[in-house]
């Protein structure tokens, strides 16, 4: 066990380590520049040069390169180059906004997709199970920001029962959920549907099996088999996709974000890529890189606690 | 499962309940901004966006430009100008102070000058300081400014973003916390979701300032703007970015639309310091490829007017040279057969502005009814930037000039991405720049137009239109923008 997780931590350091070399060469031989696109089309070359010289951009690429990772290491991530503050108080008043979205769209994604997806496999071949596969199916089709749009029109339109967009922090809890209604739903309808497929269809493979029917000849009432003895039994396959699924929710949050103005780091990214700020670019991949690494780090040790004959796996 | 319908339930109601959006009291107002801010400080980034919430309303300068193009007093409430037209001594407003509560006087105009002057100058428009020679405060409340070379735009110049006095003592912290003497005082700002500014109650004409409290939102995507408009959640949204999304407001009573001019003038540019467009008849065969009519209906819904030049319809000096070229495609093909040009291919990079891709489409099609194949490629800002600005790596592109007096573009030189260097033109604009007498220099303007037009340097399209949607509520918004700021302190919300 001690040897997995040291071999995953190790593998972790290295993943990020490729991502920023990846990053930073990428970024360095994209067409661009950071300082005509601060300084606007009317900037002299004297203007440009000094702030080059101020950005920091007159050092050779390697050098940068190095005493970035030299600085990272210190937990100094830079300065942005077209905010001109730090770019971990950049990351750090914005990552409430994202966090609060995904772990909302999580949320709202297994309890929807479970609770579906069991109720379809327990209603196999009725018209509940159709029911759920058919909407399931509209959920897949449906692409986020044009379901975000729909959902604006009705609700905060026409309804007006919710904001259209935005978000002013958590200062405000009673604001702060609201606005994050719409986009939770928007995020998860996908998220949820491909979710309750697995469920359903991991589900119907458990209950197949002998355990089942012993469990039921034994006199358990339906339910209590579906979700003491079926679900933990299905988690497997479900938790694979859970795992996949919140790296999906992250990168999703920056489609979402745009369609409703909120202020999180995927905006942020979108933004700083357009400007080339580099050091917030390659802080925010690295953010986004160890999110997704450490998602299926957990996803791994979860298949030890779900299922313990994998241990002798591992 | 009942528990958690129960919760959800319970969940439901709770956020459904009430609080719909604050309604907003009088004195306030709401406006929604496409173009989000990376800094505040107008002097030291470009971004259009922080001359639109902080210029004239947080920093002012010793002039201001008036809705109409006027020059009018400001931080300087008056001026001498010597008989050789090279120094200019400014009475400075008194009793000012920056809203930190330090004093304004003439060592802060005299700081901020030297500060955008300076050799590690990061302004912007460090070209407008270019004629000044020396900066002098003669006592607190009198700068002497003397030029090396009389300039046409100085006083207009003045009185931009650019020009914003600061104060030394604020002035490494009005990146994040703009410290002036406006109207308006900085209260707060959540990056990439609002900024919040509350009247000065010191400011020198507080009564004449409607509104205690602005508040802007930054949404950028056409469909939330018409959403956030549409739930009452913004009074105004000035600069709308969707042509074809204003018809519902025009039919709504809740709304006004305005339809104003600004200063940029949208072209086709040709990369004139190579074949073929080095080449005047082939340029000249591209102007008359092009139908504007059908660009403007097709790319702005008709919201725009047309140019034949490089001026804006509103300006005192503009003569219509739309009829230059009038659009002929068979003469336009019979021009590129006899250019030797006809069949060949070329590159039509274009930013990623809606009005740039638009009409990008149309006009790759009116040249291939002319016989050109004109491959669009839809292309990044950032490699716009790089590639086609500071590269000069492409055939046409289209892109909107939104400085004013910005003419003298055509004389940048060979370097500049236009490729265009001629020697008459070079000396026409250093007589513009340097003519202070209104009617001799609106005479030299109308010489350029006619003279950029007779040598098609580029295809001038049409005049960026400045579509503004508003709650009626809301008065005194200026229709058109002759410069990069619209002054909050004459508006009023009433609603």
């Amino acid at each position: 066990m001690w040897y997995f997780i040291f071999r995953r931590t190790a593998g972790f350091v290295a993943t990020l380590f490729v991502v920023s070399a990846v990053v930073f060469s990428v970024m360095n031989i994209l067409p661009g520049d950071p300082a005509l696109t601060i300084l606007g089309l009317d900037a002299t070359d004297d203007a440009l040069a000094a702030l080059r010289e101020q950005l920091g951009l007159n050092q050779p690429v390697l050098a940068r390169y190095v005493s970035w990772v030299w600085n990272a290491l210190q937990g100094d991530f830079g300065i942005s180059h077209s905010f001109r503050v730090p770019v971990s108080e950049l990351i750090a008043e914005r990552l409430p906004m994202t966090v609060s979205l995904a772990v909302a769209g999580m949320i709202f994604t297994l309890v929807i997709a479970l609770s579906l997806g069991i109720g379809a496999a327990a209603r196999h071949r009725k018209v509940g199970d159709w029911g759920v596969m058919f909407i399931s199916q509209i959920g897949i089709a449906v692409p986020a920001f044009w379901l975000s749009m729909l959902l604006v029109l009705l609700f905060a339109v026409k309804l007006r029962w919710l904001p259209p967009g935005g978000f002013a922090g958590w200062s405000d809890p009673v604001a702060a959920m609201r606005s994050l209604v719409l986009p939770t739903i928007a995020l998860g309808v996908v998220q949820s549907a491909v979710l309750a497929r697995v469920t359903r269809s991991s589900a119907l493979e458990v209950m197949r099996q002998d355990f089942v029917r012993t469990a039921r000849a034994s006199g358990l009432s339906r339910r209590r088999v579906l979700w003491r003895h079926v679900l933990p039994n299905a988690l497997v396959p479900i938790v694979t996709i859970v795992g996949m699924q919140f790296a999906a929710l992250v990168t999703g949050t920056i489609v979402i974000e745009n369609v409703f103005y909120l202020p999180g780091l995927g905006r942020l990214i979108f933004q700083s890529i357009s400007n080339r700020d580099l050091p917030t670019v390659q802080a925010l991949v690295m953010l986004f890189a160890a999110i997704v690494v450490t998602a299926n780090f957990v996803v791994d040790l979860l298949y030890v606690v779900i299922d313990p004959r994998l241990k002798a796996r591992t | 499962m009942s528990e958690f319908s129960r919760i959800f339930a319970a969940t439901t109601v709770a956020l459904g309940m009430g609080l719909s959006p604050l309604a907003a009291a009088a004195d306030q107002i709401i406006i929604g901004l496409q173009q989000e801010p990376t800094t505040l400080d107008p002097t030291a980034d470009a971004t259009a966006s922080i001359d639109g919430m902080m210029t004239m309303n947080v920093f002012e300068a010793l002039t201001i430009v008036a809705e109409n193009g006027e020059v009018q007093p400001n931080l300087a409430t008056g001026w001498k100008i010597s008989d050789d037209g090279l120094t200019y001594t400014f009475q400075l407003a008194q009793d000012v102070t920056f809203h930190d509560g330090t004093t304004f006087d003439a060592d802060d105009v005299v700081f901020s000058f030297n500060r955008a002057m300076a050799e590690d100058s990061v302004n912007p428009s460090k070209s407008i300081f270019k004629p000044i020679e020396s900066v002098t405060a003669i006592d607190p409340h009198t700068v002497e400014i003397k030029l090396s070379r009389k300039d046409a735009f100085f006083l207009f110049n003045m009185g931009q973003g650019d020009s914003a006095i600061v104060a030394s003592e604020s002035v490494d912290t009005n990146n994040t916390n703009p410290v002036g003497t406006g109207p308006f005082k900085f209260d707060s700002w959540t990056r990439g979701d609002r900024l919040t500014l509350v009247k000065n109650p010191d400011y020198r004409d507080a009564a004449g300032v409607a509104l205690d409290k602005v508040e802007f939102r930054f949404i950028s995507d056409p469909s939330a703007a018409t959403a956030a408009m549409m739930a009452e959640e913004l009074d105004a949204f000035p600069g709308f970015p969707a042509p074809e999304l204003l018809v519902q407001f025009e039919a709504d009573p809740r709304f006004r639309v305005n339809i104003g001019s600004t200063e940029g003038e949208v072209i086709l540019a040709m990369n004139n310091s190579k074949p073929p467009f080095d080449n005047i008849e082939v340029r000249r065969a591209v102007a008359t490829a092009v139908n504007r009519d059908e660009i403007i209906e097709g790319a702005m819904y008709g919201q725009a007017v047309p140019i034949g030049s490089f001026y804006p319809p509103h300006g005192t000096a503009y003569v219509d040279l739309t009829d230059a070229y009038p659009h002929d495609t068979a003469k336009a093909k019979q021009m590129f057969t006899d250019a030797g040009v006809e069949g060949t291919t070329m590159t039509l990079r274009v930013p990623p502005f809606p009005y740039a891709t638009r009409s990008a489409e149309i006009i790759q099609s009116e040249l291939a009814a002319a016989g050109i194949d004109a491959k669009v490629e839809n292309v990044e800002w950032g490699f716009w930037i790089d590639e086609i600005y500071k590269k000069k790596n492409y055939d046409m592109t289209i892109i909107a000039h939104t400085s004013p007096n910005d003419m003298g573009n055509f004389a940048r030189g060979p370097d500049y991405f236009y490729g265009y260097d001629d020697a008459t033109f070079n000396d026409l604009w250093g007589q513009i720049e340097t003519e202070t007498d209104p009617a001799k220099r609106d005479a030299l303007l109308q010489e350029g137009q006619r003279f950029l037009t007779d040598q098609s340097v580029h295809v001038f399209l049409f005049q960026l239109p400045l579509l503004g949607v508003f709650k009626t509520s809301v008065e005194g918004y200026w229709s058109s923008a002759p410069v990069l700021y619209m002054p909050l302190k004459g508006v009023t919300n009433a609603g």
